[in-house]
């Protein structure tokens, strides 16, 4: 089994308004997408991001930590939130991650998640 | 000696060890040592059986190596895949078909799909991949190597699609072998106008394609499209190395059992009911190679063909082949017609044989001047060289 990590993209235009009736149809769309992930046992967590607007980048050069408010790189779509799915292979992480509605009016990078085992389960030597 | 059983063999190893490049390494190694050992032993009951043996053998012994130097990114061998080694190395075609789907896989670039397929299933060198395609060989290792570590890291397993999926994914393994003749066909890069050695890689491929998937017209449709327009080799190029129109050929030098096979396998495609892109341009093809002078070409019958075809493939090329078939059977007025609907489209205005298309109908209705700016405008987009001697020539003849 391999983790996915599936970083969704979209445009702030794409987001209807909170207490629309698009954006309750949206959060339908969302359940009924991750409901069914969940169901089939491949959902380990997924969840939105506040705006970009709300980011802090982080860089440390030379033994000194930079702050920059905003997002680490500007372009039009931004990174809105993930998904993280543990599937049997790439195949069947694309095919979930076209059920999410975001596929459809924006993009979902779908990004093998490397295995690192943690340092107490480190073989000694 | 060693190519007929090369897919069989990285796909054996592949399939166990779950990586590309080990299986492609463990199997050239496998190679040399048959060189070296078989002159002398004699040549073993199963060549194919000993070459997969001693790959197996090379590849898990890599992999235990690697595996020992306890390096943190090197991946673990697919312990829990289902080993062949009771089974003997006869497991077979299923592996053949999971190592193209493999390569041919849509989460790869395009241009590294067709480098994988040739290196991994035809077994051409990376050298002789990169010639073909007229990159330094470097950018080509290059490639490949970024495609099989994709393969590696995103977790594209060697199977095959299931059924839900195989018809999109059969079509991107037709798009590859179509693109390697293609290629060899007509070549886009270099001077040379057909590169037969890529007409014959892609033959065999799509045959062994159609051996090991009888079941589906398309790719029947597939070789039987590739030997119908190979048949005509010969013919396409003058004694002078230039191109000869389908019309102006010796249709004597066409080659009849090429022909003979491939309107056979259409038929026997067709036959079955599903038509697809790849028979309804072999039926195309076959109208052609029925007729016995170009004057006999039956041109009603291609037009309603690419009409078909455009419900597969919605595209401004095949909007072109119909105006010129039309015009063939309708009139060049009626064909030009319709080549005026799409030769404003932006995919076609590098397209040199738009160009060479338009004037030829403008010249059969005798507007010159007009004829002689679309021949300009083909020679403009530098088409291949054999072609621009074909364009030269033909504005010298008025």
């Amino acid at each position: 089994m391999v983790k996915y990590l599936f970083l969704l993209y979209g445009t702030s235009e794409t987001l209807p308004e909170p207490g629309t009736e698009e954006f309750a149809r949206m959060r339908a769309d969302w359940d009924a997408a991750t409901g069914a992930m969940a169901r089939a046992g491949v959902l380990i967590d997924c969840a939105p991001l506040q705006p970009p607007a709300a980011a802090t980048t982080v860089r440390v050069r030379d033994g000194e930590t930079l702050l920059t408010d905003g997002p680490a790189a500007e372009i039009k779509e931004h990174f809105g939130g993930y998904t993280l799915a543990e599937c049997a292979d790439l195949d069947e992480a694309l095919k979930w991650a076209a059920t999410l509605p975001v596929a459809h009016v924006g993009k979902v990078e779908v990004r093998p998640v490397v295995q690192v085992v943690a340092p107490a389960e480190q073989p000694a030597g | 000696m060693f190519r007929a059983h090369w897919w069989a063999a990285v796909a054996a190893v592949a399939r166990q060890v779950g990586d590309l490049e080990v299986a492609e390494d463990a199997v050239q190694e496998a190679c040399a040592a048959a060189l070296a050992q078989w002159p002398a032993d004699g040549l073993p009951e199963s060549p194919r059986g000993w070459l997969i043996g001693a790959a197996r053998h090379k590849a898990l012994d890599r992999v235990r190596r690697e595996r020992r130097r306890a390096d943190k990114e090197a991946e673990a061998v697919r312990e829990e895949a289902p080993s062949h080694e009771a089974g003997g190395w006869a497991a077979g075609t299923d592996d053949e078909l999971a190592l193209i789907f493999t390569c041919c896989h849509p989460a790869l670039d395009p241009a590294a799909r067709v480098g994988l397929t040739l290196r991994a299933v035809c077994g051409l060198t990376t050298a002789e991949i990169a010639a073909a395609f007229l990159v330094p060989e470097p950018t080509m290792a290059q490639r490949l190597v970024r495609a099989k570590r994709k393969i590696r890291q995103a977790g594209i397993a060697f199977k095959m699609p299931g059924p839900a999926d195989l018809p999109d994914r059969l079509g991107a393994v037709l798009r590859v072998v179509y693109l390697v003749f293609t290629e060899g066909h007509l070549a886009t890069r270099g001077d040379a106008l057909i590169r037969g050695d890529l007409c014959d890689q892609a033959i065999r491929l799509a045959r062994s394609l159609a051996a090991l998937l009888p079941g589906e017209p398309e790719v029947t449709g597939l070789l039987a499209l590739l030997l119908l327009t190979d048949a005509r080799r010969d013919a396409r190029l003058s004694p002078a190395g230039d191109l000869v129109l389908l019309a102006e050929q010796d249709r004597g030098r066409w080659d009849r059992a090429m022909i003979d096979e491939g309107e056979m396998l259409v038929e026997r495609a067709l036959r079955l009911g599903r038509p697809g892109p790849y028979q309804i341009q072999a039926a195309i093809a076959a109208c052609h190679s029925g007729a016995a002078t170009a004057a006999d070409t039956d041109w009603r019958e291609i037009a309603l063909l690419y009409g078909e075809l455009i419900r597969y493939e919605p595209s401004p090329m095949v909007a072109a082949n119909r105006a010129v078939a039309v015009a063939m059977s309708e009139g060049p007025a009626a064909g030009l017609v319709i080549l005026d609907t799409v030769s404003g489209d932006a995919r076609l205005a590098r397209w040199p044989q738009l160009y060479i298309a338009r004037a030829e109908l403008l010249r059969r209705l005798g507007r010159r001047a007009e004829a002689v700016a679309a021949y300009e405008a083909a020679v403009a987009l530098e088409p291949p060289a054999a072609e621009r001697a074909y364009l030269a020539r033909r504005m010298r003849e008025w």
